[in-house]
């Protein structure tokens, strides 16, 4: 029997299993994927937020603020890449004004620190590239970014340390309400548990209505990305949103914490749960609004492009509580963006529902902090030189465009929830994230990976699942 | 720190063709650093035959023109080291690698030269839209899970792209007992040369679509299918026109680009056209003493065009290290226009020049019953006649340094294609 069974190990489930683990409570989380970070948590704009969007006095817009005033501190702690790059909302036309100006208003009153408007000449000295109609901007130096999938991944490895169990390929089929528990049913059987918290991303409706009579619906709403060449670092330095206006709402041009330029995302709304495909529409709808902000941008340096999906609920409103109707069934709702930003904050609030409901004490053995993936690009060359030495395949380079070794992959995978496929050491280490997009890594990451596990490399998979990169022998069917 | 006088970054066909060229030209200290685990390049993986016609008159496998190659670096007693990846190359030619029995080298050499070959344009840099499953390849990832691995990537194939590794992939999944359905290619031509449509598609009734991409990968886990369209004029593609194609894998030829992250942060000035480095008649690119060859420099069809333009490569590097810098006569610009995309080299002086120089070029689109033409200033010297010019198929002209020393108050030279 467990005290928690947490439902999806997205950054929100993640969070949430960190902050719980800070207490003497027996807790599991169960997710469909093979992985960590498989969904909603994967495919966004890795953006910390600075809080001035959401609606004044929200739930969103308080743990938005919260969220962002944590990241800097607990990037540290939990060593994930993130940096504070400041963000800017730029108002393109001088009629659209009073919507900067409103923006403004609305982050100060959202307790947004620092937030000021620029004009353009401050504006062109920030940003070199920035478009030739922009006028002024909303300049919120609080903005950042962060690696979404290493602040993902970091929340759930320190929890693992700290005791979490986490069930992958486990996907939940119904709930079964008895006196003084819970029944969660599964694919890989049932979990009997006092508390369930519901933090299933897009299918957090799903889960909700099961067993409550106050029905939520969550919409997927899908966002197509480009993701550029790390040869155009440095085409801008701060986040770049563009002001709804005259120019229609627009596409972020952002740089990324690994020195690519992340542009996008678009906004359709889709039933399908998984419908994480492009289309040739939304990637013509990127590429055509991308450049209204900056002028030049390398556009033809694109090396990937992907679609996310965001947990948009009706009201557009994080929906975190214990429900009325069922009571030991907490949900972690709606969680769209600025949900990366909030997480920490999300955990954190969902771990103090539950400690207050169960009166759970702080373990006195509890680790805060958690070692990355040791990156050897960062360290001085006698550091380097001695790390080889004492471990030799730290200097066999098998992701030749992101320069990652050996070493790094077999850290990737013999960690606590290490890595298990192609997708999984390309989150952890980059391998296979560069321009060639894993042309020439895959084959040597498919031998480590299967090495290392004792496997046969034809059961190594892209994604888990029947997700296969080899499915036979030669000739084997002649 | 270790010296040397030639370090050569590549030990593919370009690569191992300059080593023996500078050795053979006088140079003793010689270093090939290569980042795989032999020697041989690309051409390990390419075990089908067809290499070698030009160089040894006869039909090598890839693996055996490498070898001769090989043989004769061994017997040279060129230096190499494997598995050693070069990080960084700085303007004082200082080259940092790396490998797991001696860490982190520092070289000193005297020339460089780059032959780092190239990679496959991936399904990101194309825009593809679906979903992104397992189950999509470059066509050089499936041919090394193949050839050198004996692993089948897939059993129903749709190939986009129809270059030559395309092609000879088409024929490598058939004869290993994948079913290929057919070839997709976007431009109204193949990107392929001659024979291996004839040798790979036709012979085995694999199906050519010109004009047609992929517009949409269906799968979540797995490919199971992928949609063709017809594409206008203008490369897109024509509502109406879809076409579902189930299968479990979609392999990609859709191009090479030259591997220059290395040359970039040297600050070599770089082709916007071929994404190799501009050089002159020598090879020398725009920093002194390094020179480029091979895939790296631009792409090429036969490697036999890539062992005489290594061979040539060293041979200068080696003058270079021997002699300095040749100051000598002036370079004159090549000018590449009317259907003519770029030539290598961008540049050459005739007094440096060799006695004949071979100027490679590729065109922009087929022309039938042409000329190439080549101009001393606005004098027409060169004027060929060819019944078809193709992009898939590498061009070239010769041009004579007796010749060329009369004409020493031109400019230009100017190569283009003309319809009469």
């Amino acid at each position: 029997m467990y005290d928690v069974v947490i439902i999806g190990a997205g950054v929100s489930g993640s969070a949430t299993a960190r902050e719980l683990s800070r207490y003497k409570l027996n807790i599991c989380v169960v997710e469909k994927e093979e992985d960590v970070c498989c969904g909603t948590s994967k495919a966004n704009s890795a953006i910390v937020h600075a809080g001035f969007d959401a609606a004044n006095g929200s739930l969103m817009a308080k743990l938005n603020v919260e969220g962002n005033q944590m990241m800097e501190q607990l990037s540290k702690e939990l060593d994930f890449p993130f940096q504070k790059n400041g963000s800017l909302v730029v108002c393109l036309n001088e009629a659209d004004r009073p919507n900067l100006e409103a923006l403004h208003e609305r982050g100060i009153k959202n307790g947004v620190k620092e937030l000021r408007i620029i004009e353009r000449d401050e504006l062109k000295a920030l940003e070199p590239n920035i478009a030739d109609e922009a006028v002024a901007a909303l300049y919120a130096p609080t903005g950042g970014i962060v690696c979404p999938f290493g602040m993902n991944i970091a929340f759930a490895e320190n929890a693992a340390v700290n005791g979490v169990a986490f069930r992958f390929d486990t996907e939940v089929t119904g709930f079964e309400k008895n006196e003084d528990n819970w029944v969660v049913k599964t694919t890989k059987g049932d979990f009997e548990t006092r508390y369930v918290v519901n933090a299933a991303g897009v299918y957090a409706d799903v889960f909700h209505n099961m067993v409550s009579d106050k029905k939520i619906h969550i919409t997927p709403r899908r966002g197509d990305y480009c993701l550029l060449d790390r040869t155009t670092g440095g085409f801008v330095s701060h986040t770049i949103f563009q002001l709804p206006g005259k120019f229609g709402k627009g596409v972020l041009v952002t740089p990324t914490v690994h020195g690519n330029t992340l542009v996008g995302p678009t906004a359709i709304d889709i039933d399908d749960k998984e419908g994480v495909n492009t289309t040739q529409e939304g990637i013509d709808e990127l590429i055509a609004k991308a450049g209204t902000t900056v002028k030049g941008l390398p556009i033809r340096q694109v090396i990937t492009s992907f679609a996310g999906l965001r947990a948009h609920e009706d009201g557009h409103e994080f929906l975190i509580g214990e429900l009325e109707d069922a009571k030991g069934f907490i949900d972690c709702a709606g969680i769209e963006s600025p949900g990366l930003t909030s997480a920490p904050a999300v955990g954190k609030m969902v771990a103090g529902i539950i400690r207050d409901l169960t009166d759970a004490k702080e373990k006195e053995d509890f680790i805060a902090t958690r070692k990355g993936i040791l990156n050897p690009k960062t360290l001085s060359k006698e550091a380097y030189a001695a790390l080889i030495k004492e471990k030799p395949e730290y200097a066999n380079v098998i992701c030749r465009c992101e320069t990652i070794t050996e070493g790094e992959i077999i850290d990737a995978i013999r960690r606590p929830l290490g890595a298990k496929s192609l997708d999984g050491v390309k989150r952890r280490t980059r391998a296979g994230m560069g321009r060639c997009q894993s042309g020439f890594c895959s084959p040597r990451t498919i031998e480590i990976l299967a090495r290392e596990r004792g496997v046969d490399p034809s059961e190594i998979t892209k994604s888990g699942g029947n997700s296969k990169i080899i499915v036979g022998t030669n000739k084997d069917r002649l | 720190m270790l010296n040397y006088d030639i370090v050569i970054v590549g030990g593919g066909p370009a690569g191992l063709a300059a080593a023996i060229s500078a050795k053979k030209h006088g140079v003793e200290r010689i270093l090939v650093l290569e980042r795989d685990k032999e020697l041989g390049g690309i051409l390990n993986q390419c075990i089908h035959n067809g290499f070698g016609l030009h160089t040894f008159k006869e039909e090598l496998t890839g693996p055996e023109y490498a070898g001769r190659f090989i043989d004769q670096l061994l017997e040279a007693k060129i230096e190499y080291k494997l598995n050693t990846m070069v990080l960084h190359i700085s303007k004082d030619k200082i080259i940092t690698a790396m490998n797991r029995e001696e860490g982190i080298l520092e070289i000193q050499a005297k020339a460089v030269i780059l032959a780092m070959g190239c990679r496959e344009r991936s399904r990101g840099a194309l825009n593809i839209p679906g979903y992104r499953p397992a189950g999509i390849y470059s066509a050089g990832t499936a041919q090394r899970l193949v050839n050198m691995e004996g692993y089948l990537p897939g059993r129903e194939v749709v190939i986009l792209g129809s270059g030559d590794i395309g092609l000879i992939m088409a024929r490598r999944m058939t004869l290993e007992g994948a079913k290929v359905k057919v070839v997709a290619e976007l431009l109204p031509y193949s990107g392929g040369l001659k024979r291996n449509i004839v040798q790979c598609l036709n012979d085995f009734d694999i199906p050519l679509k010109l004009s047609h991409t992929v517009v949409d990968i269906k799968g979540k886990e797995r490919v199971e299918g992928v949609t063709l369209a017809q594409v206008d004029e203008n490369r897109r593609p024509i509502p109406g026109t879809e076409e579902f194609y189930s299968c479990d894998t979609l392999l990609l030829s859709c191009g090479l680009i030259p591997e220059n992250e290395l040359s970039r942060e040297l600050g070599i000035e770089m082709s916007p056209v071929t994404s190799g480095p501009l050089v002159n008649e020598s090879l020398e690119t725009n920093i002194e003493g390094v020179f480029a060859c091979g895939n790296v420099l631009h792409v090429h069809d036969l490697v036999d065009f890539v062992s005489q333009e290594a061979e040539a490569a060293g041979k200068h590097a080696a003058e270079y290290v021997l002699e300095g810098e040749k100051a000598v006569g002036r370079e004159i610009s090549i000018i590449a226009t009317d259907g003519v995309r770029y030539t290598v080299p961008k540049t050459i002086n005739p007094v440096r020049m060799e006695e004949e120089h071979v100027i490679r070029f590729r065109v922009g689109d087929v022309y039938k019953n042409c000329y190439v033409s080549v101009y001393f200033g606005t004098e027409r010297i060169i004027h060929r006649k060819r019944p078809i010019v193709a992009p898939g198929e590498m061009e070239q002209v010769v041009l004579k340094k007796a010749q060329l020393l009369e004409y020493d108050s031109i400019d230009t030279i100017t190569v283009k294609l003309e319809m009469e």
